[in-house]
C-alpha cells in the first residue's frame, strides 16, 4: 500500500495537535498550563490561553515582547520564526498548525465550494504589518505598554481555543463579556463559515503567521519541485490544489502549504516534496 | 532564484535566526513570553 502525503500529513497534524495541546486535564477546571515550556513558541497558531496549550503562540509572544516596557523588538520570537521559516516554510501551516487542521475538518462539511478572489490573499500582510508589528508598539498606555492588537481584535483561534472554554468554566469571566467579545465572536463565526465554503479561509486571508512563513517558501529546506522531464502538463496538480496554486508555474508560491496533494495527484511522479529533492528541475 | 543563491540565503537566514535567538534569550525576552503565556490573556479571549 502506498502511503500518500495526505495520510502522512493527517497523522502528523494529529500528532502536532496533541503535542501542542497536551494538558487536556486543564479543561476540567478551566485552568491553563503554567510550566516553563511556555517560554518556547509553538510553530503553528495555537493560543496560549487554551487550557491544554503547552507552548506560547508565536504571534501572541511577538506582540507581548514588542509591546512590553523593556523591549520594542523581539529578537527571540523573530529568531524562532526565522528558523521555522527557513527549515519548513509554509509546511508549518500544512503539517503542524492546529488551527489549520481545524479549518480543513470544517471544510469537509458538505456544501458548495468556492474559489477565493486573489485580492483577499494580500489582506494577511496588512494584518501582519498593522496589527502585529505597528499597533503593539505605537499604541501604548501611560506605562508604555502596548496591547496585542491582533489577539485583541481579530484572532479567532484565541476566541475558540481560549475564550469559549475559559468562559464556560469561570463565571467571573462570563460577567466581563462585552462588545469586544461580541466582535471577536462575530469574527470567529464568520471565519468558521468561510472555512466551510473556502479551503483554509483564515490561513489565506487573515493569518499573520502564514504571511510570515509564506515569505520563506522560496528558500525553505522543505520544498516542492516539478521535474520538467517527467511532467506531461496534464494540470491535475493545479486542479487538486486547495490553495489554488499551480505547482508547475509557481512551486515556491507563498500560498503553497506543502500539503503534497499535487504530488499525490501527479500521474508521472513529476512533483516531489521534501528536504532532499534536487533543485533546478522546475519548468519555470 | 539560482541554487547557489538559495543556499547562501538559507545559510544567512539560519545564522541570523541563531544570533537573534541567543541574543533575545540572553536579554530576557523568554521571560516576558513566559510571563504572558502563563497568565490568562484577556485580550486573546476577547475580554481585554
Amino acid at each position: 500500500m502506498r502511503i500518500t502525503y495526505a495520510i502522512r500529513r493527517k497523522l502528523l497534524q494529529i500528532i502536532a495537535l496533541g503535542c501542542s495541546n497536551a494538558h487536556l486535564l486543564n479543561f476540567k477546571g478551566g485552568k491553563i498550563y503554567t510550566g516553563k515550556w511556555k517560554q518556547f513558541c509553538n510553530p503553528g497558531l495555537n493560543c496560549y490561553s487554551c487550557p491544554a496549550a503547552g507552548f506560547a503562540c508565536p504571534i501572541g509572544a511577538m506582540q507581548a515582547v514588542n509591546g512590553s516596557m523593556q523591549f520594542s523588538f523581539s529578537f527571540y520570537v523573530t529568531g524562532l520564526l526565522l528558523a521555522f521559516g527557513v527549515l519548513l516554510g509554509r509546511a508549518v501551516c500544512g503539517w503542524l498548525c492546529p488551527f489549520g487542521l481545524l479549518q480543513e475538518l470544517i471544510h469537509k462539511i458538505p456544501s458548495p465550494k468556492y474559489h477565493l478572489k486573489k485580492g483577499f490573499l494580500y489582506v494577511k500582510y496588512v494584518v501582519l504589518v498593522v496589527f502585529v508589528l505597528i499597533l503593539p508598539i505605537a499604541v501604548t498606555d501611560y506605562m508604555g505598554m502596548g496591547k496585542p492588537a491582533f489577539c485583541q481584535y481579530i484572532c479567532p483561534a484565541g476566541t475558540l481555543e481560549g475564550g469559549l472554554f475559559l468562559l464556560a468554566a469561570h463565571e467571573n469571566l462570563r460577567n466581563a463579556v462585552g462588545a469586544l467579545f461580541g466582535l471577536k465572536a462575530a469574527i470567529l463565526v464568520l471565519t468558521l463559515i468561510g472555512c466551510v465554503f473556502i479551503y483554509r479561509f483564515f490561513c489565506r486571508t487573515l493569518c499573520p503567521l502564514g504571511a510570515i512563513y509564506g515569505l520563506f517558501n522560496r528558500i525553505s529546506l522543505f520544498h516542492l519541485e516539478v521535474d520538467s522531464h517527467k511532467c506531461i502538463g496534464c494540470g491535475k496538480c493545479h486542479a487538486v490544489c486547495g490553495m489554488e496554486v499551480d505547482p508547475v508555474k509557481a512551486p515556491d508560491s507563498a500560498e503553497c502549504i506543502r500539503c503534497g496533494a499535487c504530488a499525490d495527484a501527479c500521474p508521472t511522479g513529476a512533483v516531489c516534496l521534501g528536504f532532499s529533492t534536487k533543485r533546478g528541475k522546475t519548468l519555470t | 532564484m539560482g541554487s547557489k543563491t538559495r543556499i547562501w540565503a538559507r545559510a544567512a537566514c539560519l545564522i541570523t535566526a541563531c544570533a537573534f535567538l541567543i541574543y533575545g534569550f540572553m536579554r530576557g525576552e523568554a521571560g516576558v513570553v513566559l510571563n504572558k503565556a502563563v497568565n490568562i490573556c484577556l485580550e486573546c479571549i476577547g475580554l481585554g
